[in-house]
């Protein structure tokens, strides 16, 4: 089969000469209202944002506080509108909107190592030389991506750092990795006309099929299905979605935060804030996973974990996190979106003599919301002094079967490896009883 | 049968014992099969190298037992690009492939190794390989790339001994451009971590093993106790990075000077924490050979020479398992650099042979390539099917090296591959030096940082949409494709005497280092036969060459 350009290429040239023209009033107020015919149509289709906190984020500083435990640390719990519900002083925003989010707090993970860590968490599953399992983006876009007929974008985004692999799931569902900048680099054709780009792909598709027929594995045809995906891309004006330089700029000030509160020190200020509003616009946009790195400074707090938090990480992130859930209340999607906040590990409850927390992993918390889950809720407990877990505990295929609900896809699921090995989606996970009532 | 024989008669007598057994074995396993393998036993690159041999059983002996038939060997051509990326980092030259195939040496393999490995390139190949391993391709401040590199070249021009250039790294010490060695310590420095990234990492590369779980608990997954963890880390305790800064008069600030590593005082134990929040202590001690913990001691210098003693000391497991992981896209345990019962390699007797026999040969590391490219599974084609479908390990099955595994291009190898693509190292419009620079610029885009105190990063350059984006629209594409005066396209389509068949042909050489098939030389012979406008055909060549560059088979190593 040759490699196709898709019907939307003149499309979207017309948009850019429609946009370049001269960004005159009239042209602009008709892109926006198209935009917002494309938002109400697509308003009902579910989707997850990740926010991925890598490093190992110290959760009992933002989640789970101890007050009054010799392992408490330096801050204070705050009500937040969640009826009984207490998070960190220093993500005030946040708890003003936390009838709308939930935090686990039992999860208990055992893998304290960054890389093991970070695969058991995106997947579900531990490390395992045999197989490579696909990270949750790469299943949901297998679930879901499909089946959107009108997505020409990938159906898996990462914004601003690395994710996972899609495994057995195949190349078609690797994430599409961004920057929170938004600029897609060498999309832009330079000028090849729709004519040329014709004469390349037939040409291209001669020499890729011989060698997809001289049978040496899956990479061939991969790279095949990666260059259809490019080229869909390219040559779609589905990619505005990614630029955030688009929306209002008050509301890019709420994402990213304004004054001494975000942090005037942090070099990625703005960053993490970009991101999520990015990740909106991909959702509305149709895209049914989207990972945002948390890159508000980094969270392996090995040293000085207080200060860091109070003056550098916390400050953006609950500037950003509080705005993606008013915008997307705003918009009526946050019942279909699904919103998780998670890292590699926990750190651990005591504190060390660099005034730091190390890698932890057997209790800590995970944050979720939207999604039309039972929000406004703390599921599971730790001790006093956080060490260990009082009652039932999570592991992530919990949360990742939480999310299946959410999106509507069936628990049922099973996928089978490149070996013929059978495998439950999220690893079997139980959802969460509480959150889907 | 008897010419199998005649060989083996050759060898030395341990080896006969080895191989015989090897030979009972297979004809006891399943007699069909071992009777077809040995059928293709006539092989060889020309090499007389006895442990060749000894490498060609042994796996041959994993295809017995696993009941499958090789792939045949690989043509030349398909060899030949092999070869070219993987010993010396970059496609080779269309003139070199005419020269190869119509060379009727039966040796001629063993020769092309030879001389590529004494090729400049060899040397910048590792180099950058090992600079990749050691300080990852990130720019980090304050660590010297330049000086890392430095350090590798001479260490591989000189083909050093594998156990000097670990002793050298082990035990640097000093200012990090004089002694480039010790960027690989700066760059397990960038956070204040008790050495604890410098442990994971130099036990991961080095010795081949991970023990960086265990710095929190003994880990359920391999033998490695916690307390084992500090106690290679109480080694490393001694070390201190020193930042050295400088007035810039035309600036008016303090500017980074140098950085250096340096010896600080540090006696008896390093403490850590028990999960059950006891505080232990540990002592410097590797395996079973314990060092006095006094301040006489110089820790490192201790840890250089324990690594590197012994007749089959990790090191030389660790280095064979890699590099065989190198030309084969697999090691005998996945990843190479998690050995241990808990893993156990593929070819335990292998693995064991070759790296006694690299202590041997006194840690050579070009003879350790010389034998694993001389051997019968390198020169195997890639392709494989139904006799072999099992030999799999993307889709999780065991390794076998029944055929060649397809490989991902680094980027490093695919920029070099376009500057030969479009002769630019020979037109003298790009050195290799400016290159370097050049690329590692270009190469940034790619790299994704995740961050932790292990500085670990990923890349998103194995088939993933930007290497497509950047391949369809990149500037290196636009600059190898651009029709301009003295450029490759340019001299290829205004040489006297060419023709459309001759063009095509030398286009397919220069990226994919074949002919055309019949099929193809059709195609696009009838296409540019069609073409009477010049510009519509420099167009058209313009598009076959992009096509070419954008191929599967192209950015695969195959």
């Amino acid at each position: 089969m040759n490699l196709q350009v898709p019907q939307g290429m003149s499309r979207r040239h017309f948009m850019q000469h429609l946009a370049t023209a001269a960004a005159t009033v009239p042209a602009m107020e008709f892109i926006s209202h198209l935009q917002a015919n494309a938002a109400e149509v697509k308003k009902k289709q579910k989707a997850c944002i990740l926010m991925w906190a890598g490093g190992g984020p110290p959760t009992i500083d933002i989640w789970d506080l101890k007050p009054g435990s010799k392992n408490g640390g330096e801050f204070k719990p705050i009500d937040t509108a969640a009826p009984g519900v207490q998070i960190t002083e220093h993500m005030p925003k946040t708890a003003q909107v936390f009838d709308e989010l939930s935090v686990v707090r039992s999860m208990s993970t055992r893998e304290a190592d960054h890389g093991r860590g970070r695969y058991y968490m995106h997947t579900g599953y531990v490390p395992n030389p045999t197989v490579t399992h696909p990270t949750f983006g790469s299943v949901v876009s297998h679930q879901l991506g499909t089946e959107r007929k009108e997505l020409e974008i990938p159906a898996f985004v990462t914004i601003g750092g690395g994710s996972g692999s899609p495994g057995f799931l195949g190349m078609r569902n690797a994430p599409f990795s961004v920057g929170s900048n938004g600029q897609i680099r060498n999309a832009d054709m330079g000028g090849t006309s729709e004519g040329r780009l014709k004469q390349r792909l037939s040409m291209l598709s001669v020499i890729e099929d011989r060698f997809i027929g001289t049978k040496r594995g899956d990479s061939p045809q991969s790279h095949k299905d990666i260059y259809q995906n490019a080229i869909n891309l390219m040559t779609s004006e589905q990619m505005k979605a990614f630029k955030v330089d688009e929306e209002k700029p008050e509301l890019l000030e709420k994402y990213i935060g304004t004054g001494s509160q975000t942090g005037m020190m942090n070099r990625n200020a703005g960053t993490f804030g970009r991101g999520l509003l990015m990740a909106r616009r991909l959702v509305e946009t149709g895209v049914p996973f989207v990972e945002v790195n948390v890159s508000v400074g980094g969270w392996d707090l090995h040293n000085g974990v207080f200060n860091a938090l109070a003056n550098t990480n916390l400050p953006p992130m609950d500037a950003a996190i509080s705005a993606l859930v008013a915008d997307l209340k705003d918009r009526g999607m946050l019942d279909d979106v699904v919103l998780v906040w998670m890292g590699e590990f926990g750190r651990t409850p005591r504190i060390n003599q660099n005034v730091g927390r190390d890698h932890w992993a057997a209790s800590w918390s995970n944050m979720i919301g939207g999604g039309g889950l039972k929000n406004g809720q703390a599921i599971g407990k730790t001790d006093a002094d956080g060490v260990g877990i009082v009652g039932k505990s999570y592991l992530p295929g919990d949360i990742w079967a939480t999310v299946s609900h959410a999106l509507g896809i069936p628990l049922d699921t099973v996928f089978t490896s490149k070996r013929g090995r059978p495998m439950k989606i999220a690893n079997g996970g139980t959802p969460i009883k509480e959150l889907i009532g | 049968m008897p010419r199998t024989m005649s060989k083996t008669m050759r060898m030395r007598p341990t080896i006969c014992v080895l191989l015989a057994c090897g030979l009972t074995f297979g004809l006891l396993g399943s007699g069909a099969s071992a009777q077809k393998s040995r059928a293709k036993a006539s092989f060889t690159t020309g090499s007389n190298d006895v442990l060749i041999k000894y490498i060609d059983e042994q796996v041959r002996l994993g295809w017995t037992d696993n009941e499958i038939e090789p792939s045949e060997a690989a043509d030349g051509t398909e060899w030949m690009r092999r070869v070219y990326l993987d010993v010396v980092g970059h496609i080779p030259p269309a003139e070199e492939i005419d020269k190869f195939l119509a060379d009727e040496d039966p040796v001629k393999r063993t020769k092309l190794i030879n001389r590529l490995l004494e090729d400049p390139a060899y040397v910048r190949n590792m180099t950058t390989m090992w600079t990749n391993l050691s300080i990852g391709r990130r720019n980090i401040r304050r660590v010297s790339r330049s000086g890392m590199r430095k350090f590798y070249r001479e260490a591989f021009s000189r083909n050093q001994p594998w156990k000097d250039v670990v002793y050298d790294l082990m035990s640097a010490e000093g200012h990090f451009e004089k002694n480039g060695a010790v960027n690989y310590w700066l760059a397990q420095m960038q956070d204040r971590d008790e050495m604890v990234q410098a442990t994971a990492k130099t036990t991961r590369l080095f010795l081949g093993i991970q023990v960086q779980c265990t710095q929190c608990h003994n880990h359920p997954f391999n033998d490695w106790k916690q307390n084992q963890f500090w106690q290679f880390n109480s080694f490393f305790r001694q070390m201190q990075k020193v930042e050295h800064r400088k007035y810039d008069p035309k600036t008016g600030r303090q500017e980074d000077d140098y950085s250096e590593i340096i010896q600080r005082d540090f006696t008896g134990p390093v403490y850590f924490e028990k999960r059950s929040g006891l505080m232990v202590v540990a002592y410097p001690k590797y395996l079973t050979d314990e060092v006095d913990p006094g301040e006489e001691t110089d820790r490192r210098e201790e840890f250089a020479r324990l690594v590197t003693k012994g007749d089959r000391p990790l090191i030389a497991e660790a280095m064979v398992n890699r590099m065989w992981g190198h030309f084969f896209g697999y090691g005998f345990t996945k990843p190479v650099d998690d050995m241990g019962p808990h893993n156990p390699a593929t070819h335990p007797d292998l693995m064991d042979r070759l790296s006694e026999e690299f202590v041997k040969s006194g840690y050579d590391v070009k003879q350790l390539v010389r034998w694993i490219t001389n051997s019968e599974a390198y020169n195997l084609t890639s392709r494989f099917g139904e006799k072999n479908a099992i030999d799999n390990p993307a889709a999780g099955e065991s390794q076998l090296f029944s055929h060649m595994y397809v490989k991902g291009m680094q980027a490093e190898q695919l920029y070099d591959s376009l500057i030969v693509a479009t002769g630019a190292h020979k037109s003298g419009r790009t050195s290799w030096d400016e290159s370097e620079k050049q690329r590692r610029d270009w190469m940034q885009q790619f790299v994704v940082a995740f961050d932790t105190d292990e500085a670990d990063e990923a890349t998103t350059f194995n088939g993933t949409i930007p290497q497509a984006l950047m391949m369809m629209n990149g500037d290196l594409t636009k600059d190898a494709i651009s029709a301009e005066r003295g450029g490759f396209l340019y001299r290829t389509l205004t040489t006297p005497g060419s023709s459309d068949t001759k063009r095509i042909r030398t286009l397919f050489l220069s990226t994919l280092g074949r002919q055309p098939t019949r099929r193809e030389a059709l195609l696009t012979g009838g296409m540019m036969r069609k073409l009477k406008d010049d510009k519509d055909k420099l167009a058209a060549y313009q598009d076959l060459f992009w096509a070419l560059l954008n191929s599967n088979e192209f950015i695969f190593n195959h």
